[in-house]
């Protein structure tokens, strides 16, 4: 199973980052392998719809699973489409979110906000 | 009028009597384009009544696919550079909302599998105020961007004397009206706020390179920001407008002061020639 986490550094010590579509790297996590990468978001300065690019990043990588503290609507448009399980983040590293995500003590995300668009 | 010219009423911020100065001087401007570009909330109307002659409703074409043509291959949803599309499990989504309406899917499709539909954006109004013509456009709720309906207006500009009456802010919305205008007319109120909006709008019209004057609207004899700004960054003060309980009354009852006021008609005559006159040096 792949995991995504967004991250603010590239290391599994790392914080989660606040936010989705312009979170700096995107961790990935193979749970069979245990091994762990860090890829840049190509989303992150984009001057809109980030989310979705960095939705695209990840369903492109066949993500499996997503733990993130927030996702926007349209992000979650194109991971819900993949079928990729969302999963809410608890306020520790990257390493600790998946320990969590593995002993099955993660929330799935449910709220889904409607984005930060700008005219 | 002698010369073509377009003058566009800006603010940075809503409030500073941008609608007021710009209804009354296409009031006192005889034979003249009067634009109401406030796309999201057009006022001018309120003041100048116009006996409207025509309705257009604006469109903007937005991307279909037939999932029967398209095979996910990515090549639009790769070039989309506002990622209004994206592909998953080979199948197309398509985010209308943060489409520019550029019409690249539909030219790069090898499938031919897109086309373009039109959508309603909001409708554009033409009429007139005895021999001023006036043109407003109001944007559908919810839409996120008025910048076709602007685009639109603009190709009504026939030549003479255009005043526009500019949408709040320093955003695309007066990015693209600003595009159109000789002669950016900056109405500014005694505040910190006020300053800073004014600063903001400033540097965008010089950005792009248009010759600009405020107007100090509402001034008191207390300290004013954004005339210490005007001095301070060289922006040309054409003219002071004192607040007047008497002109706040008229215009909040949507009437025209250069009506009701001989005196109020002379500033506005004015003001108008002093535009007209720095326009032309510029």
């Amino acid at each position: 199973m792949i995991i995504a986490v967004p991250a603010e550094n590239q290391s599994l010590d790392s914080a989660i980052c606040q936010s989705f579509g312009r979170a700096p790297f995107f961790c990935i996590y193979d749970t069979e392998s245990e091994s762990s990468r860090f890829i840049d978001n190509s989303a992150k300065e984009a001057s809109g719809g980030a989310g979705i690019e960095a939705a695209q990043l990840l369903v492109d990588q066949n993500v499996d699973a997503l733990i993130t503290y927030r996702i926007g609507e349209n992000a979650a448009r194109v991971l819900k489409a993949a079928q990729t399980t969302l999963l809410k983040a608890v306020n520790l590293s990257i390493a600790d979110n998946v320990a969590n995500f593995l002993e099955g003590k993660l929330p799935s995300l449910d709220e889904i906000h409607s984005g930060y668009h700008h005219g | 009028m002698a010369e073509d010219i377009t003058i566009a009423v800006l603010s940075g911020k809503g409030g500073t009597g941008k609608t007021m100065v710009s209804v009354n001087l296409a009031a006192v401007a005889g034979s003249a384009t009067y634009i109401d570009c406030d796309v999201e909330e057009p006022n001018g109307h309120l003041f100048l009544k116009p006996a409207m002659l025509s309705q257009e409703i604006i469109t903007i074409g937005k991307p279909e696919v037939d999932n029967r043509l398209c095979d996910g291959c990515k090549i639009c949803s790769d070039a989309c550079a506002f990622k209004a599309l994206a592909v998953v499990k080979k199948k197309l989504l398509i985010f209308p909302e943060i489409c520019h309406s550029c019409g690249l899917c539909y030219t790069l499709c090898p499938q031919g599998a897109l086309t373009e539909v039109p959508q309603s954006l909001g409708v554009l109004y033409t009429g007139h105020h005895e021999d001023l013509q006036v043109l407003a456009a109001e944007m559908n709720i919810g839409e996120p961007s008025g910048v076709p309906l602007i685009k639109a207006l603009m190709k009504h500009i026939k030549g003479g004397l255009t005043i526009i009456d500019g949408p709040p802010g320093s955003g695309c919305l007066v990015h693209e009206t600003i595009e159109h205008a000789d002669f950016c007319l900056l109405v500014a109120e005694p505040t910190r706020f006020g300053e800073q909006n004014l600063a903001l709008v400033h540097r965008l019209v010089t950005l792009m390179g248009k010759p600009a004057a405020v107007l100090l609207n509402k001034t008191t004899g207390d300290p004013n920001p954004s005339e210490a700004y005007a001095k301070a960054n060289g922006l040309p003060i054409i003219a002071s407008l004192p607040w007047d309980d008497e002109l706040a009354r008229v215009t909040s009852r949507g009437a025209l002061i250069t009506e009701e006021s001989g005196a109020y008609r002379q500033y506005f005559s004015t003001l108008l020639a002093t535009i007209l006159k720095e326009a032309q040096r510029a």
